[in-house]
This record gives C-alpha cells, structure tokens and sequence, in this order.
C-alpha cells in the first residue's frame, strides 16, 4: 500500500489532488481512498489530503501518520508546518518551490529523497493562475510511478471539462521538469 | 359497532394502529356525560338556526316544523346552545335521577 | 457486474436512491450528509429522477413531509445528521409508531456540546428506541447496497417499519473510493414496487395516528414490539437474496477470525475495519484475537450474537457515545444485558472511544487490546468502562 499526504492551503486544490490520484488508481483495477482532513472547509488555512492505494482492498480508515510520500502544493507552508512529519525512511517529499533541491533539502533538515518542482512558474505560464494542484500530481508521479501518467487525463478532463488541456499540459510539464535529490 | 378498548388484545390492532371503520367516532355515546338537558321553548323560539351553528358536537337537528331540538344521544349539555340563543329560548333542566 | 468507479461515497448513496426510483425526498441540508441531499437535489432538477424533492424549513417537517408521502404510499426518503436527528425526535418515533416505511440514511456526527461536526454514534443511540430498523455499514460499498435493501425490508408487508443506514459521517461521506453499482435490472429485480399496508385514500377512508387511552396504549406497544422483533427473519431473507444477486453477504452479525479466538472486539460501522487491520496484527503475535460486528442494531440479534461469542472469554466493547452516568456505552450496556443469563459467560472491557472524529489508529487497538486483558475480570477497577485517550 502507498499512502499519500498532500499539504497545501483551502481553495488550492489539495483535496482534488488526492481524488484524482485515486480515479486515476481505480481505473487502473487498483483499490483506491482519498479524503479530505475533515472539517469546516477554511479559503488560505493550512488543510492535509490523503490518498491510500494498494492492489487489495483498502482497510484501513484511519488518518495517514507515516506517508511514503508527501506533496507540498505551496511553497510558504514549508516554514509553518513540519511536513516531512512522519515520512517513511524509504519516502519522497515532493514539494513546490522556487529554490534548488540541494537548498531546500539543507533548510528541511530530511535524509530522504526530496523531489522539487517550480510549479508556481509552469501553473501561471500554463493556466495563468497559480493553482498547482494538477502540476504537482505531475511532480508526483515524476517522483514514484503511483499510477501510469495516461490514467491521470481521464480524471482530469472529466474534472476540468473545457480548462482540462491547460491541466493535461501543466500537468505534464512538471512530469518532465521535476528533479529528483536523493 | 366498534369493539370496547377492554376487549382488544394486542393482536387485534391493525398495522400501525389504523383504524379502518373511518368515523367509528359516532359510535361513541356522548349523550351519556350529560347533566344538564336542553328545552327549546318553542313560543319565543324564532327558527333562526343559530343554536345549531354554535353546538360544538353537531348534536342539534331541526325538526319537520323548523324548530330545533337536541339529539340526545350526542349532546353532553355544554349549555353553548343557552348562550347563544338571540331570544333566549332555550333554557337547561336537570336530568331525572 | 459492473466494474468498480471511483467516486465518493455520498454521490454513490445518492446514485442508489436514485436507482431506487424513490417518489419523495425531503430533506435538510446538514454537515457531513450535505453532499447526499445536493447530488439528489441535482439529479431531480436535472430530471434524471422523477420525484419530489422538498426543501423543507427543518429536519422536523423533513420527517413530517416523509410521513404524509409515506402514508399517501409513495417510496419516501429522508437523510439527516446529529442536530438534524435530534430537532426530528418526536417525528421519528411517530414514524415507526404509524409503521410507515420511510428510507433514512443517517450520516452519523456527535451532539453539541460543545459543538462538534464530527463522526460519532451520539446522534443514532439517542433514537435507539425509536422502533426503527437501525443498520450500520463498514464503506461506500456496503452504504450502497444497504440503500436498496432498507427498502426492500421497509416496505415488505410483514415488516411495514422505517428503517435506519448508518454510515459514519466524513469518514464514509466524504472518501472517495471504488464502488460496484448495480445494474439497474438487479435493482428493479430486488425491489419490487412499493405496496402499502395502509394508505390514505378518500375511496376507502382510514385513520392514522389516533390517540390511544391508557387503556389500549399498552396493547399498541406491545404490537410494535412484536413488530420489530419479527421483522430480523425477513431482514436475514432480504440479505440472502441481495446475496445471490450481487456476491456480497450481510448478516445480522459478523465475525472475522472468530475461531480460536479468546478474546473479540466488538464494533459497529467503519471502525470495523481499522480493527480487522490490528486482529491480523495480532494473530500474527500468536494472539488468540479476533473481532464480531453488529450490523443489524435493531431488532438486536439476541441469539446470533450469543452464538457469536460462546467460546470467547472477553469481549472489548468499542463504544462511539457515552451514557451519561451509567455504566459506560450504550452497546456495551446491551451486550452485558444479552449475555447475563449465558451460563459461561464472557468478561467484558468497555472503551469508549472515537468521539467527536478522534482517529483511532490500529495501535490503539491493539493498546486497548493489552489493557483489556489486564483489566478483564480485575475487581477492583474502580470504573466499568475506559475514556480511550483521555488527557488526564
């Protein structure tokens, strides 16, 4: 089973990340959850999403404590909040920022891999606002090969209707530009 | 004629306690609370109906001739009808003992 | 079959009432059902459902809304949480009372106070003796199903009783996860149309809810009893039958690793699974643990839940609500009820836990499971039950 943490701020889209990652692992046959931490929904404040998937159906209905991977969708939560928490020995942060690797790796303190992405950059080139959601599943799967990159457009063009090719294309440009530290 | 509560055992109520003989209510002798009788006094009564109007159990009935009397296996003597009587021509007499 | 999709939890219910063809929803928007009553407000303005939908001012004509559709017999349905149920109480006992087979699925959420939008059984255990059919589902697959079969159990003539799916609130209503719809052939198949007992029709005149002297009240409760209590033949029947059609089989009591087992937990909803995660932790320490689950809440299944755990010598009660000043929870309360005349009867460790949307994680299960058999049959513990987590 993998589980996955996605951080980011209310009305950025942290939620939606983890339910289409896991559309996308339900329409691969795989077992699949996602769902929001729970509560009043909150524009700006710091909010968590969770997405579990496993080739077996999912048991567990718990919040998730120890993730294999961790998404971080705006840059300005890495100073607020200790998002490494709990991350696996063996796990990848994946994280949404201007800076280098090798200097967000320094400043976070973390042994494991980091994956970084200026995703700020390729959402306001490619949909002119910057809303990461769709770019940073691209960091993603970059990062650890969840699901194959092609089952992600159904679930996008479904959510996005006409704005869905920007996505696909955002989308698609953090798969490629995502840089790996180990 | 409805059977009393007294003689219905728990398997004898229909499904949610309907009850399906609808308007079984006028089984219920009410006639039998009363203390207090109605007489219509039939020289100053003028058939103006309104005793019949007000009677709160529908229990007053208009004869042939037009005047109006108590059905008295209803009226449970209010005295409603004395009230209102714009000639004053009903007047309540005690029941026989 | 069909094959899985992904989709919430909530959307999917709403999707089987719609496959239900229900005639009439009336309902209230309230955290965490909300997502319930929107799909199914969408979906009748769409015209993808031919019904009425009611936006009533409060939860309190929701259910008097239901009840007159109900008795003019049309397929009613209602959905509500926490506060909701609770501005429904008087009409939630006249509803089982009238035995009008109203459809409500309750998105569990605690009672207030302090406020709280979170999951807990608060809401449910407080119209525990209502007289409804009362069900409790473990995921979206299990809701979805358990929509058609309320249903089919409501309305079957010898049952005429309302009837309760419990999903936990946010922690079922708002996952998103795979769900295998049924065709709407084995639906219709299942859920023949719906055929009131008793309607109100000007040809053929009836009285509902009349009022009752002292002197027949009884008799009348003593008919609801009996009523609720015959209904579990056909609610193990109904879940045969959904059983040959879809695959998947309900009881009125499940058990997971109960062989061998010494010591069980006992759960109701969504919690069931998390604990099944820690049985297999346990078992596989050479723990002799396994777990039983009440689906069906009322009518309790007394003698299957007996049979259940003849051979276990302790039983840890998962309790979501607290009976103030009692002995702990509500389930546990019943379950020492149920088993005080068993000749060997097992020890019993009571935990509430889960209040108000507090994560209770395998670990903690299986730190419960360790304190219990410390605690088991100890007596000289002051208190008959545990506050799991509490910051003392």
């Amino acid at each position: 089973m993998i589980e996955i943490r996605f951080h980011g701020r209310g009305g950025q889209g942290a939620v939606t990340s983890a339910e289409l990652l896991a559309l996308a692992a339900i329409s691969e046959g795989k077992y699949a959850q996602a769902f929001p931490s729970f509560g009043p929904e909150r524009r700006g404040a710091p909010v968590v999403a969770f997405c579990r998937v496993d080739d077996h159906p999912i048991r567990l209905r718990t919040n998730i404590y120890s993730p294999d991977l961790v998404v971080v969708l705006d840059p300005s939560l890495l100073r607020l909040i200790n998002v490494a928490a709990g991350l696996k020995e063996n796990g990848v942060l994946i994280t949404n920022t201007k800076f280098t690797s090798e200097e967000i790796k320094e400043r976070l303190g973390i042994k494991q891999t980091l994956a970084t992405i200026n995703a700020n950059k390729i959402a306001l080139e490619e949909l002119g606002l910057p809303i990461t959601n769709t770019t940073m599943l691209g960091s993603l799967l970059n990062a650890r090969q969840v699901v194959h990159p092609d089952s992600l457009i159904g679930p996008l063009e479904k959510r996005f209707g006409r704005i869905a090719d920007k996505n696909i294309r955002a989308f698609r440009r953090a798969f490629a530009e995502t840089v790996i530290l180990n | 004629m409805a059977r009393s509560e007294e003689d219905l055992k728990w398997k004898d109520l229909e499904t949610g306690c309907v009850v399906s003989d609808a308007g079984n209510a006028s089984q219920y002798r009410t006639g039998d609370w009363r203390s207090l009788l109605p007489v219509w006094d039939k020289t100053k009564c003028i058939r103006c109906g309104v005793c019949f109007l007000f009677c709160p159990d529908a229990a007053i009935r208009k004869t042939s001739e037009g005047y109006f009397e108590a059905d008295l296996y209803y009226c449970k003597g209010c005295g409603i009808c004395v009230q209102e009587c714009v000639t004053g021509c009903i007047t309540m007499v005690e029941e026989e003992e | 079959m069909n094959k899985k999709v992904g989709i919430e939890v909530s959307l999917a219910a709403a999707d089987a009432i719609k496959m239900a063809n229900v005639d009439l929803i009336a309902a209230y928007p309230i955290t965490p059902q909300t997502h319930i009553v929107e799909h199914l407000s969408e979906l009748v303005a769409n015209g993808e459902l031919d019904a009425e939908f009611i936006p009533v001012e409060s939860e309190h004509s929701a259910l008097s809304v239901c009840i007159g559709s109900s008795a003019a017999g049309a397929r009613t349905f209602t959905c509500t949480s926490s506060q909701g149920l609770a501005l429904m109480n008087e009409i939630v006992f006249i509803a089982a009372s009238l035995r009008l087979p109203i459809v409500m699925i309750l998105a569990n959420r605690s009672l207030s106070g302090p406020l709280s939008i979170w999951n807990d059984h608060t809401d449910v255990m407080s119209i525990r003796d209502s007289g409804w059919i009362q069900v409790f589902t473990e995921n979206g697959q299990e809701v979805f199903d358990h929509v058609f079969f309320a249903f089919r159990v409501a309305e079957n003539p010898k049952v005429s009783l309302p009837v309760i799916v419990n999903l936990d609130g946010f922690i079922l209503t708002h996952v998103i996860e795979p769900i295998q719809y049924w065709d709407q052939e084995a639906v219709d198949k299942y859920l023949p149309d719906f055929k009131p007992v008793n309607t109100l029709n000007p040809d053929a005149p009836v009285t509902m809810g009349a009022f009752a002297m002292p002197g027949i009240y009884t008799e009348a409760k003593k008919a609801q009893d009996e009523a609720l209590i015959k209904s579990k033949p056909e609610i193990i029947k109904a879940w045969k039958e959904m059983g040959k059609i879809i695959g998947r089989n309900y009881s009125p009591v499940e058990t997971n690793q109960i062989k061998g087992a010494e010591t069980v937990f006992l759960t109701m909803g969504s919690m069931g699974e998390t604990v099944s995660i820690a049985v297999d932790k346990l078992r596989a320490q050479g723990q002799k643990v396994g777990q039983v689950k009440i689906r069906l809440w009322r009518p309790f299944p007394v003698e299957e839940f007996r049979k259940a755990v003849r051979n276990v010598k302790n039983i840890i009660v998962i309790d979501r609500a607290l009976s103030f000043g009692g002995q702990g929870g509500p389930v546990a309360g019943e379950i020492r009820s149920v088993l005080y005349d068993e000749e060997n009867r097992p020890l019993i460790t009571n935990f509430i836990c889960g209040l108000a949307g507090r994560d209770v994680t395998t670990d903690n299960f299986i730190d419960m499971y360790e304190m219990s058999l410390k605690m088991a049959g100890d007596k000289s513990k002051e208190e008959d039950y545990v506050m799991y987590g509490v910051r003392e």
